[in-house]
């Protein structure tokens, strides 16, 4: 038994009680670990927290789901201390606490995991454990002794000397969680954190936190993908719009009952219905390869920052000099088709999406448009080529936050009409232009004057699917085209997709949503360390087996046996 | 609508306004804790800004700050700092004067040629910053202070008698030779008050160009759109490399221009006793004006005002040197204010926008007109 929880409700005996969801018959009588009451929070732009109430049991697993932007960040910053609620009351362990910042949330014994991860690369996992909790048990034996038992407590099999640059998806988020503990966290907030992980993944996480809750510690999971909450959580909290709407017990609920809760009416599907795919191939790609540019080459066009000298010693150094980040990929998609490219984030699509756009230049490879050698045309030429382009970073390469929506119509489109017309800008037109996209796309801003920073990320997402769409693109590259966008404005852009589809548009789609992968293409492919592993059938495969060859496990064709039951419903 | 709009206005006139009166407290207080009378040197100024000829001075001050300021602006505005508006100054000023002494053409052309040649040694000055920055990653940072350092080498060695300078008779100045008369831009005789510079008209008409160009061309918005995000700019198509390099080369030809008021309009030679520290001081008129021709003009007469009026501060017994410490405090107020002035205003419109939209305040759209 480790001393951090010694002052804690005795744990579960380990003999599972009848329901078989190991229910600890002691937690009835102790107050709950969290109760939130009558929050609300108002906030520019995004949906605000209403009147929100909460009560999470100790030593259980407690899901709470929505869709995207309905506001279970905002209410998990609000209980880890990062925002403060204009209005309630959040009580832990039975006493009624305020937090103005994080570090009372820690105190309080709250923990949380973000979804993007926040560990230092060249640091090894001991490092970034004991990064600003020196004082907790110093930085040597001591440390290492405590992470050995903790990690060996929960059955985390996190190793502290490994660099955590060497580390999967997987491994960083048990480091994370590891974080956590090791502050003394005994309630973890969870944001998200199927996101990232493949299904075998998702299952050793729900182990851990099955391990986790077996030794006392509560668990708050948010998620939106519902066959996930079924298998692990013992109470179900549903938001929609920024208020509860209702609870729901794992035992007897359905995806589909939770997920009209969650929308709140009939969910919108992903799923493309009738074929349109020709056989005139629109966009041909043959023996792409890029290689890794060598450590030293540093990116000379941002200011030059002098390369840090204490960097130089500890950079641990890919020993493959020259990686393939692109290994000959080669791939068609036809007038009216969707290719939907399936892989863990960092296996070569980024580099694939700037390979096509002209963003970076590979070693090897032909890519043609319409029949037209392309490989080596600027990026300018390509898109008034009628490439569009929806990038997976929409505020690093999709937006000027700091300039107008008028303006950001322009991006991207500066040189083709309506925005110009011999080399002088015509804002009148583009300014006119705006406003229809803002109306046919359903951009909800008080106006065009507004900076684009200000809109939400769905608004923001709108706004860009709409400028690309208003240049009849012939090829559409589709990166995450939906993340981070609510239930509405998800629709909304499959909408615009599948329309743009049926015109005879060639897309190019990635995902880490294999829902959407599968629900919206016509030919999946999967890459894998920058090849492309694996073909598919979207009709026929499941995400498990998606999921499985995105891991490296399959390669080849991949055969679907049956329809998965229990898919998330989205 | 008109409500952000008249926002924006007194949000972009804060960050000024604030730099301005937070420098000069803190001027009072540094002259209070000198043992100096705070208020009377100022007064002394403004007294002497009275003068006709103060006030020509002034004015021609002012032009030549201005063409140095928008060099630097332009290379702001794409988050380049050109530093070395100062060496390309200088040297395009004495390279210009050097081949408007040697060639005889008649007026205008003469004029022309003079200018045309001053434009491009700036550029070309600059331009070796903007290749070493595109091919080598070399910070322009650093490229133009040490260009600045050459410059004033360089400039000292092609002086000298045996190479190109002439040494008028009677005199310890080092000059580069007399321009004819063909070559000499007329100005406006104020009597008393001496001459303003005519080619002051055209650092304005250029400040009108400046404005075009940011603001309505294609070029224009590719600039503006690598300051505010070099990521999203490369991925709309912009060609970075080539931007840098264009971007020097405008700022080196701007600042190569600064020096052309004094050089066709007064000393029609080029000599040691050429104005220092102006594109120094242009980088603060830059930043006060934010980048904006407008502001940039009302910054460059802020400076002017600094520089001439000061002058007769020794004989009243006050150091000249505390318009120095003004223009090194405007510096500081100006970043922190405007950074400050930034922040408040991404803030209040998020808001704004925020409360309009749940007041019901979007635009109609397709949806909503269906539904």
């Amino acid at each position: 038994m480790s001393p951090w929880h010694d002052n804690f409700t005795p744990p579960c005996p380990p003999a599972p009680t009848p329901s078989g969801q190991g229910e600890c018959v002691i937690n009835a009588s102790s107050p709950p670990a969290v109760e939130l009451h009558g929050i609300t929070k108002r906030f520019p732009g995004v949906v605000a927290n209403k009147d929100i109430a909460i009560t999470v049991r100790k030593g259980t697993v407690h899901a709470l789901i929505g869709e995207n932007g309905a506001g279970k960040s905002t209410l998990m910053k609000i209980l880890y201390g990062m925002q403060k609620p204009d209005e309630g009351t959040i009580a832990v362990d039975g006493e009624q606490v305020t937090f103005s910042s994080p570090g009372d949330a820690i105190a309080r014994g709250i923990g949380m995991v973000h979804q993007h991860f926040m560990l230092a690369d060249n640091l090894t996992v001991l490092e970034n454990v004991v990064l600003g909790g020196e004082k907790l048990y110093g930085i040597g034996a001591k440390a290492r002794k405590k992470i050995k038992e903790i990690s060996d407590a929960y059955g985390l099999g996190v190793r502290p000397d490994a660099l955590v640059e060497d580390l999967g998806v997987a491994d960083r988020q048990r480091v994370e969680i590891l974080k956590v503990l090791y502050r003394g966290a005994k309630i973890l907030i969870l944001d998200e954190p199927t996101a990232v992980l493949v299904p075998q993944e998702v299952d050793a996480l729900f182990d851990n936190l099955r391990e986790l809750k077996s030794e006392g510690l509560t668990v708050i999971f948010i998620s939106h993908k519902l066959g996930e909450v079924l298998k692990v959580a013992d109470d179900i909290t549903v938001i929609r719009r920024g208020t509860t709407v209702g609870t729901a017990d794992p035992k007897t609920a359905t995806t589909k009952q939770l997920a009209e809760l969650m929308v709140g009416s009939e969910l919108p599907s992903p799923e493309t219905r009738e074929s349109t795919v020709t056989d005139v191939p629109m966009i041909q790609v043959q023996g792409l390869t890029l290689t890794e540019a060598g450590a030293a080459a540093a990116a000379p066009l941002t200011t030059a920052a002098p390369a840090d000298p204490a960097a130089a010693v500890t950079v641990h150094e890919e020993p493959i000099a020259g990686r393939r980040l692109l290994d000959d990929i080669s791939l068609t998609i036809h007038k009216g088709e969707i290719l939907g490219i399936a892989g863990v984030e960092g296996n070569g699509q980024t580099e694939l999406i700037e390979a096509l756009m002209g963003m970076n230049s590979p070693d090897a490879g032909v890519i043609s448009l319409d029949g037209e050698d392309i490989s080596t045309v600027s990026v300018r030429k390509r898109r008034e080529g009628g490439i569009g382009y929806i990038p997976e970073d929409r505020h690093r390469h999709g937006l000027l936050l700091e300039a107008p929506l008028w303006e950001n119509r322009i991006l991207g489109h500066v040189t083709e009409a309506p925005n110009s017309k011999r080399g002088i800008l015509d804002p009148k037109a583009a300014r006119k232009d705006t406003e229809r996209i803002v109306r046919e796309y359903d951009v909800r801003t008080p106006g065009i004057d507004v900076t684009a920073a200000s809109l939400s990320g769905g608004n923001q997402q709108k706004l860009i699917v709409g400028r690309e769409m208003s240049h009849n693109p012939k090829f559409l590259i589709a990166a995450h085209p939906t993340r981070g966008v609510d239930v509405g404005a998800q629709a909304q852009i499959w909408d615009a997709i599948r329309d743009a589809r049926r015109a005879g548009l060639a897309v190019l789609l990635i995902s880490a949503d294999l829902d959407e992968l599968i629900g919206l293409s016509d030919t999946l492919r999967v890459m894998y360390r920058g090849k492309l592993v694996a073909e598919a059938d979207p009709a026929t495969i499941t995400p498990e087996q998606l999921g499985s060859a995105m891991t490296g496990a399959a390669t080849g064709q991949l055969e679907g046996t049956e329809q998965s039951e229990d898919g998330d419903a989205r | 609508m008109m409500k952000i709009d008249k926002d924006k206005l007194i949000i972009g006139a804060a960050g000024p306004v604030l730099a301005l009166v937070s420098s000069f407290v803190l001027t009072v207080l540094v002259l209070l804790a000198t043992g100096l009378d705070p208020i009377e040197p100022i007064r002394l100024m403004i007294d002497n800004a009275g003068y006709s000829d103060v006030q020509v001075l002034i004015v021609n001050y002012t032009g030549i700050l201005y063409l140095a300021a928008l060099g630097v602006a332009i290379g702001f505005r794409m988050n380049l700092f050109n530093i070395g508006v100062e060496g390309q100054y200088r040297l395009a000023a004495m390279v210009s004067a050097l081949v408007g002494a040697a060639v005889d053409l008649p007026g205008p052309l003469h004029i022309l040629v003079i200018v045309l040649v001053a434009i491009a040694t700036g550029a070309l000055w600059a331009g070796i910053a903007g290749i070493l920055k595109t091919t080598r990653g070399v910070s322009e940072v650093v490229s133009t202070i040490m260009l600045n350092a050459i410059t004033t080498s360089l400039v000292a060695w092609l002086i000298l008698p045996k190479n190109f300078g002439v040494q008028p008779a009677g005199s310890n100045d080092l000059t580069t030779g007399q321009i004819p008369e063909s070559g000499w831009f007329p100005g406006i005789d104020m009597g008393e008050g001496g001459q303003i510079y005519g080619f002051t008209f055209v650092a304005l008409a250029l400040g009108v160009v400046y404005w075009f160009v940011i603001n309505r061309t294609r070029f224009g918005f590719d600039l503006r759109a690598t300051g505010e995000s070099e990521s999203a700019a490369q991925a709309s198509g912009v060609d970075a490399k080539k931007m840098i390099i264009t971007a020097m080369l405008i700022s080196g030809g701007l600042a190569g221009l600064a020096g052309m008021p004094i050089l066709l309009g007064e000393s029609h030679t080029y000599s040691l006793a050429f104005p220092v520290g102006v594109g120094f001081t242009a980088i603060t008129v830059a930043l006060l004006g934010r980048n904006h021709p407008v502001g940039i003009l009302f910054a460059a007469l802020l400076f002017a005002f600094l520089e001439k009026a000061s002058s007769s501060l020794d004989i009243a017994g006050y150091p000249k040197e505390i318009t120095q410490i003004m223009q090194g405090i405007i510096v500081i107020a100006v970043v922190v204010s405007y950074e400050l002035v930034r922040r408040y205003g991404t803030r209040r419109q998020q808001q704004k926008v925020g409360e309009e939209l749940a007041a019901g305040g979007a635009i109609k759209t397709d949806k909503e007109v269906s539904a």
